[in-house]
């Protein structure tokens, strides 16, 4: 691993007419190592949501051991009927949503880091937007699952022919499910927030190619929250 | 207005751009379709492990792409895998444990028709016949 | 022979500044609202040892009710609920807000940009968020032990926790929030280490301390997150019965073992590394000898900090999980004491032919040497399969982490706090008495702990109420021996309280140490250095130089 060595004779934050970049803080030599220094902090803290989340996949993944048919069974409650026959319609469509949207965020980012304000803006909003959509489809299977009953723990009050309320396995299931979702899913609200207030900043022109790092940083958030759905996708929707 | 210091990458190098990210978003949505339809054919105990692969390959797609991977300092790369050797371990001792346990009741104890019969360790996938569960209040009384 | 430089200026010495740390801004606002690493690290101070004394008032408390059969204290009757939470608020007071925050949060906040040569750490905002959030965690803590007090044990096993009556939830949500204190504190300290070194420090140019800091940090950032999630799971089960720690309901409690201890057994290293790095630089200093094997040490601390991770099953033996883990745990166990004991090693080696001096910080440090030795070695017992299933859970566990996390840690914290008090406070402590209270330190903690492994190995279970009348001569002298510790504690207070009523003459470097937190004023000011520091030494070169300013 490197040292850092700042190269004093660089613009150390400053431009060529020796004007002060009013993002550059005194403890860091230059701009560029206050940017690397900000990343690299960033992604410790991605880490630490991946160990977050991962220690309820471990959990999830134990308990699927320990109640293999009933988690099988409790799946297919998870997809829809399409043409008689059942498909993961809304976690397919948005998993394609938080695809776009990560698509949409580094757009964002790239504007920024190439001094177009309009576009970075235009690629936030449609950040936000496309994070509603999937928020508004998770509602609706959420909802689906109130009428339905199948709920975590004490709260489980389903009845139908597969799925026999009293057995063990079926609550932890759903447990699981609104946990992990639901987990995500807050996840998506703060990032949703994150965004509005990248938006507010963008458009009162603070970000350039001179300093973009909130947007970049907040793209990381972004990703993982991507990265992780795209782990949950096929657990809980693919399997049958 | 563009100045002349940019904060990233030695030389000022733009690493990245619509073209590449465009790729990998068509990419990653070719991949999605791969998984659902894979989802239909059945593998076996292998159907988990195609799944997890793919979501993996999907997942190094948005790492070395969407977020840079590729082009920044390793440094940042080494975190993210750090996580999930770790997450790796925890996973592994876990089902070592779990996958080697012998859940037999002792032969001779007492007051076992109540009880939840152990799963069968030769037949992992064969659940115990569902019983109703107890109503809550046992827990009332059995802590002071 | 007299080498420390108790006050006034000596050849060489810059001007003292007027201005530090300490006296350049005043108020409160300026205080709750600074990013200045040293601020943040004195007021982690102040609230750890707070910490520190409320756990130690509920260790007292255990140990007097343990001193006869009839559990009274001063007439009162100690009924075995109260005992319960005496040992539980004992426990979780001084894992989560004593030993994990406070070396990170006090003494490196203060130290550790020092020696890198740096203005501050590399998020001075989230430093003081991490602050807050300890006191957010801290509250929260104090008031579920008003509000109805916990008695599961610090380990909050199930079903018991899920069941139990208590402000468990409240408790569990207090550690959560501290842990993300916890968090913040590692991931700045990654990032400042890799990042904000001075020009020509190389990563084997940093002195020991920061690689023993950096291995501490990699633990904060990798485990804490789960024990973040284990307790989530755990208040879940515990409100809605979700069904996966308690087996009525269709849940594994040893699944809740697994997810704790994944968490618990790498903090017991977040405890332990901390006191490590203080040692490697005690050593050397008073020693007036180049640390043996620097290399060795930063790659043991590195490994400990990752082999840490895959032997948690060790705390499991005897609760139900299978007999391969438990063979494949016990094994890694072992691996794991080598880098500990070459550290051991490479101290010893350092102090050979030394120039050794036993000012008050050299001997907690050779106390530490002594403890961690036994509390090192007694781990090995109970790695092993055969004898744990004999020790698990008797005192014999209980004076084993003692040992470590008191004798060793606690050894260390004190003995860097009178190391680095002139620095912090421009102020020398009274030498003499300073070496009285760490005489008494080392008695009377043998007093306590020595007779637990001789109650553990003979029966006497842990967190037990009753015990056997034959064991009540050990249980008096170890209460006796907890009197002794408290008149140390209670010497080692007046010492460096008093130190502060002295102006603030205390010299740049009083100890002759070589790293840079040495190159600047005691207090620094504000900004730490004058001028950004070159490195243009070897780590621990303790050659005589000219001395030049």
């Amino acid at each position: 691993m490197s040292t850092t060595l700042p190269d004093i004779h660089s613009h150390g934050g400053h431009d060529e007419h020796g004007e002060h970049n009013p993002y550059h803080q005194h403890h860091f030599a230059t701009m560029e190592q206050q940017f690397d220094t900000s990343k690299l902090g960033m992604w410790l803290f991605l880490v630490t949501e991946i160990l977050l989340f991962g220690g309820l996949f471990v959990g999830f993944g134990l308990m699927q051991h320990r109640y293999p048919q009933q988690f099988i069974e409790a799946h297919e409650h998870l997809k829809q009927n399409i043409f008689g026959r059942p498909f993961p319609l809304y976690g397919t469509i948005n998993t394609l949503v938080l695809l776009i949207s990560s698509w949409t965020m580094v757009m964002g980012v790239n504007a920024a880091q190439t001094d177009q304000k309009k576009k970075t803006v235009r690629y936030l909003v449609l950040t936000i937007l496309l994070a509603c959509v999937f928020l508004g489809i998770k509602y609706v299977e959420y909802s689906h699952k109130f009428h339905d009953g199948l709920l975590p723990g004490i709260f489980y009050a389903h009845q139908s022919e597969d799925l026999i309320k009293g057995t063990h396995g079926y609550a932890t299931f759903f447990a699981f499910y609104f946990m992990m979702t639901g987990l995500h899913g807050i996840h998506v609200l703060v990032g949703i927030g994150l965004l509005s207030w990248l938006v507010m900043r963008a458009r009162r022109g603070d970000f350039s190619s001179a300093y973009y790092t909130p947007v970049d940083l907040v793209g990381l958030y972004w990703h993982i929250v991507d990265m992780i759905w795209i782990y949950l996708f096929p657990l809980y929707y693919l399997i049958s | 207005m563009s100045t002349e210091t940019h904060t990233h990458a030695e030389g000022a190098k733009h690493h990245g751009g619509p073209l590449i990210y465009t790729a990998n978003l068509f990419a990653l949505m070719f991949l999605t379709v791969v998984t659902v339809a894979a989802a239909s054919f059945n593998f076996g105990s292998a159907n988990v492990v195609i799944a997890l692969a793919i979501a993996s390959v999907k997942a190094i797609l948005v790492g070395l792409f969407f977020m840079h991977l590729l082009w920044d300092k390793p440094v940042n790369a080494i975190i993210l895998i750090a996580g999930f050797l770790f997450l790796g371990i925890f996973l592994m001792f876990d089902f070592l444990d779990v996958t080697s346990r012998n859940n037999y009741l002792p032969r001779n104890m007492p007051n076992m028709e109540n009880a939840t019969p152990a799963p069968d360790s030769m037949n992992p996938l064969k659940t115990p016949a569902p019983r109703p569960l107890d109503p809550a209040p046992a827990k009332a009384e059995e802590h002071k | 022979m007299e080498r420390a430089v108790t006050s006034g200026a000596r050849i060489g010495d810059r001007p003292r500044p007027k201005k530090n740390y300490l006296n350049e801004t005043r108020g409160f606002k300026s205080w709750a609202l600074t990013v200045d690493h040293k601020r943040i690290g004195i007021m982690y101070l102040v609230g750890t040892l707070c910490a520190f004394l409320l756990g130690g008032i509920f260790a007292l408390l255990v140990r007097l009710t343990l001193l006869t059969p009839a559990h009274k204290i001063f007439g009162l009757q100690v009924t075995a609920e109260t005992y319960n939470r005496f040992f539980t608020l004992h426990g979780a007071v001084m894992v989560f807000l004593f030993i994990i925050p406070s070396i990170p949060g006090s003494l490196t906040n203060f130290v550790l940009p020092l020696m890198l040569g740096a203005k501050d750490v590399a998020f001075p905002r989230l430093n003081l968020a991490s602050f807050y959030l300890w006191i957010v965690g801290a509250v929260m803590a104090v008031s579920s032990m008003i509000i109805g007090a916990v008695d599961t044990g610090w380990t909050f096993y199930t079903p018991y926790s899920t069941t139990t009556s208590g402000t468990v939830t409240l408790m569990t949500a207090a550690v959560f929030v501290l842990g993300f204190s916890s968090i913040f504190t590692g991931l700045n300290f990654i990032a400042t280490v890799h990042k904000l070194r001075a020009p020509g420090m190389g990563w084997f140019d940093m002195p020991l301390f920061v690689w023993g800091m950096y291995s501490t940090a990699l633990i904060q950032v990798l485990a804490t997150p789960v024990l973040g999630i284990t307790l989530v799971l755990l208040m879940l089960e515990r409100v809605f019965q979700i069904g996966i720690f308690d087996s009525r309901i269709g849940g594994d409690p040893v699944l809740f073992q697994h997810f704790f201890w994944f968490y618990s057994h790498p903090a017991v290293y977040i405890m332990i590394l901390p006191g490590m790095a203080i040692i490697s630089e005690l050593i050397p200093t008073f020693s007036r000898k180049t640390i043996f094997g620097y290399r060795a040490i930063a790659y043991a601390s590195v490994s400990l900090a990752l082999v840490s991770f895959i032997v948690w099953g060790h705390h499991m033996f005897v609760a139900g999980q299978s007999q391969l883990a438990t063979v494949v745990f016990s094994a890694l166990t072992f691996l794991v004491a080598i880098p500990s004991g070459v550290k051991v090693f490479n101290w010893l080696c350092t102090m050979y032919q030394g120039n050794i001096s036993l000012e008050t910080p050299m001997l907690y440090a050779i106390s530490f040497l002594m403890l961690f030795a036994i509390g090192g070695l007694t781990g090995i017992f109970l790695g092993t399969l055969s004898t744990d299933v004999h020790l698990t859970d008797t005192y014999f566990v209980v004076a084993h982490f003692h040992y470590v996390m008191m004798g060793s840690t606690v050894t260390a914290f004190i003995g860097g706090l009178y190391y680095w008090w002139p620095k912090m406070t421009g102020r020398m402590y009274s030498e003499k008495w300073g070496q009285v209270s760490a005489v008494i330190w080392f008695i009377g903690f043998n007093a306590t702990f020595l007779p637990q492994f001789i109650l553990g190995s003979r029966g006497m279970p842990r967190r037990y109420y009753n015990y056997l009348d034959q064991f009540q001569p050990l249980h008096v002298f170890s209460t006796v021996g907890s009197w002794i510790i408290g008149l140390s504690l209670f010497m080692s207070a007046a010492v460096l309280l008093a130190s502060l009523r002295k102006p603030a003459d205390a010299p740049d470097n009083p100890w002759g140490g070589t790293t840079l937190e040495w190159q600047t004023s005691s207090p620094p000011i504000t900004h730490n250095f004058e001028d950004q520091p070159v490195l243009e030494n070897e780590p621990y070169d303790y050659r005589p130089k000219a001395v030049t300013h």
